[in-house]
């Protein structure tokens, strides 16, 4: 079996966003960049997938040269090898049109997505790639197994799961219940300096939308205190002055 | 020209989220001039047409295809797909319920139509053709503009009131060509809470965390809960641990909730956390240590124990109720 795991990079969950005077991109300065949360959890599973079955893993990855701490990470992990397009996308369709280049240049099974990245918040890629590869796609996956040609997953649901399984191949995306993350050992971060990152060079692909600007949410106001003996006043003033009870 | 808006049936019956998709939807067919066309497939009680009319739709297109009881992202992107032509729309909007997530990004790609996830407002239309989302886990807004002829939205739960306009149902069956092989996936099983309030759609949440010390003392949160008609949630420790159940956990890498109403007890407001919730219009803290971070992005607080001050919100909340 071949798994195709397409990654993105993101800022750290615990980094503090401010926009540029741009108001097209965050500031930088101080900010660390990590493999978007998601993909992490989703490469832990893809690693268990290839521990059992003996399946490849691929990394594929849309983005210039200053990912490549990221991708290492992926290969200290244990994916077998990475393709990094060479783009700089502006929206998600031109992200997934240049991915299902890769997927068609190679022979996949099963292509995996995160949810969504952390910073765009999208949850595009996995479905774009499935139309355009004529896939058939399950997003927010929250349990995955391969057993011979046989793709048991769950998948969210409004309130609830669905247990489903597919004969062949898919394109998914994957939640952080798929598996804990992975921390990368000294023997992966030695082997990984020897697998290869190649350099795929896409046909254009034309994007759909464009980002006008970003805003930084309206600050609050300030915190109403209220004593603890004060909280029934508490409850009544959502009611009367919110008007949310 | 005319605006496509998706009503999810489940089991039988449309939930609120695609309400609100339909009165959005209306509400852009209003500013283009044109009529807000809901398509609905699969089963669906008799009832629901009355409710899918008064949220703003004018016209109903009713697939009576059992097929599309079952969901799958690649048949129902065909149906779309088959539908926006002969109703010439430009506009395709749906609820970004799971399923809306994942329909959205497939019909859009098969039909080149520019897509924005999880809108927060109306667009802003004058020659370009804006939309407001939430981005970097709602640390912030990005406004995008759809460039292509046609445009889909999926809409954030919880971020358009729903209409009662009066409308009554005009429904037309309609019947489309999707092929038995658009729907691969075998379905094995089906878990739904039931009787629950849906957490990314309750309107209250409450929502607590490691201040409370142990799985034991929720009941008090669930009280809390029940009273006012709210979803119970909680923050990424306490579903590490295994107090609560993953599906509550809100934030960074949970669920991100938009309510207008958030109670945070004993939760600290650890960034991670503070990106799933801080779009809730009003968010009310409960903590011990007056220098927690979520004072910061709150409305109203009360520094205290959580134990003395919850009591004291379930009485309140029952008088409340009782009285009203």
């Amino acid at each position: 079996m071949n798994i195709l795991l397409c990654v993105s990079k993101t800022p750290d969950t615990t980094a503090k966003i401010v926009f540029a005077d741009d108001k097209k991109n965050i500031k930088t300065d101080g900010v660390t960049f990590i493999l978007n949360p998601y993909d992490d959890h989703a490469l832990a599973r893809a690693m268990d997938i290839k521990e059992k079955t003996g399946a490849t893993l691929t990394i594929a990855h849309v983005g210039d040269a200053s990912s490549e701490q990221v991708l290492r990470k992926c290969l200290a992990i244990g994916a077998d090898k990475v393709i990094r397009v060479e783009a700089n996308p502006t929206d998600a369709y031109q992200v997934a049109g240049y991915l299902a280049q890769v997927a068609q240049a190679g022979s996949y099974d099963l292509i995996i997505t995160g949810r969504e990245s952390i910073d765009y918040n999208g949850n595009q890629v996995c479905e774009f790639l499935g139309e355009m590869l004529d896939l058939p796609t399950v997003s927010y996956v929250t349990f995955l197994d391969v057993e011979g040609s046989t793709i048991k997953m769950k998948r969210f649901i409004d309130g609830g799961e669905e247990t489903l399984e597919i004969e062949g191949k898919a394109v998914i995306s994957a939640t952080k219940e798929l598996a804990e993350m992975r921390i990368p050992n000294m023997r992966g971060i030695m082997a990984a300096r020897t697998k290869p990152i190649e350099v795929f060079n896409p046909q254009p692909v034309e994007a759909l939308t464009e980002l006008v600007s970003l805003e930084a949410p309206a600050a609050k106001s300030g915190c109403t205190m209220f004593t603890v003996d004060e909280a029934e006043k508490l409850i009544e003033t959502l009611r009367t002055k919110e008007k949310v009870l | 020209m005319s605006v496509l808006i998706l009503a999810e049936a489940i089991q039988g019956v449309v939930g609120k989220p695609s309400l609100e998709a339909i009165s959005y939807g209306k509400d852009i067919a209003n500013t283009l001039n044109t009529q807000a066309h809901v398509v609905v497939a699969g089963s669906i009680a008799d009832t629901e047409f009355a409710r899918i009319a008064n949220a703003g739709a004018d016209k109903i297109h009713h697939v009576k295809d059992t097929r599309f009881d079952v969901f799958s992202s690649k048949a129902f992107a065909m149906l779309l797909a088959e539908v926006q032509p002969k109703i010439e729309a430009q506009v395709i909007v749906m609820s970004a319920t799971f399923n809306g997530k994942a329909l959205a990004p497939r019909v859009a790609a098969k039909l080149k139509a520019g897509l924005v996830t999880g809108a927060m407002e109306l667009p802003v239309i004058n020659g370009a053709f804006t939309v407001k989302k939430s981005v970097y886990s709602s640390k912030g807004f990005a406004i995008t503009a759809i460039n292509s002829p046609i445009k889909v939205i999926s809409l954030a739960i919880n971020s358009h009131l729903i209409h009662s306009t009066g409308n009554q149902p005009t429904v037309e069956n309609l019947s489309v060509n999707v092929p038995d092989n658009a729907w691969i996936a075998k379905i094995e099983n089906v878990e739904r809470q039931t009787g629950k309030v849906s957490l990314t759609e309750a309107e209250v949440v409450v929502s607590a965390g490691r201040g409370l010390k142990g799985p034991e003392n929720w009941g008090m949160v669930e009280d809390l809960a029940n009273i006012l008609g709210a979803a119970t949630a909680c923050s990424k420790p306490v579903s590490d641990i295994g107090w609560r159940p993953h599906s509550e956990h809100v934030g960074q890498t949970g669920l991100t909730v938009n309510p207008n109403l958030y109670f945070a007890l004993g939760i600290s407001g650890a960034i991670q956390h503070l990106a799933g919730v801080s779009n809730s219009k009003v968010i009310v803290v409960v903590n011990k240590d007056p220098e927690a971070p979520f004072f910061k992005a709150a409305d109203y607080g009360i520094v205290g124990d959580v134990f003395e001050v919850l009591p004291k919100f379930v009485e309140a909340a029952k008088k409340l109720k009782e009285s009203h």
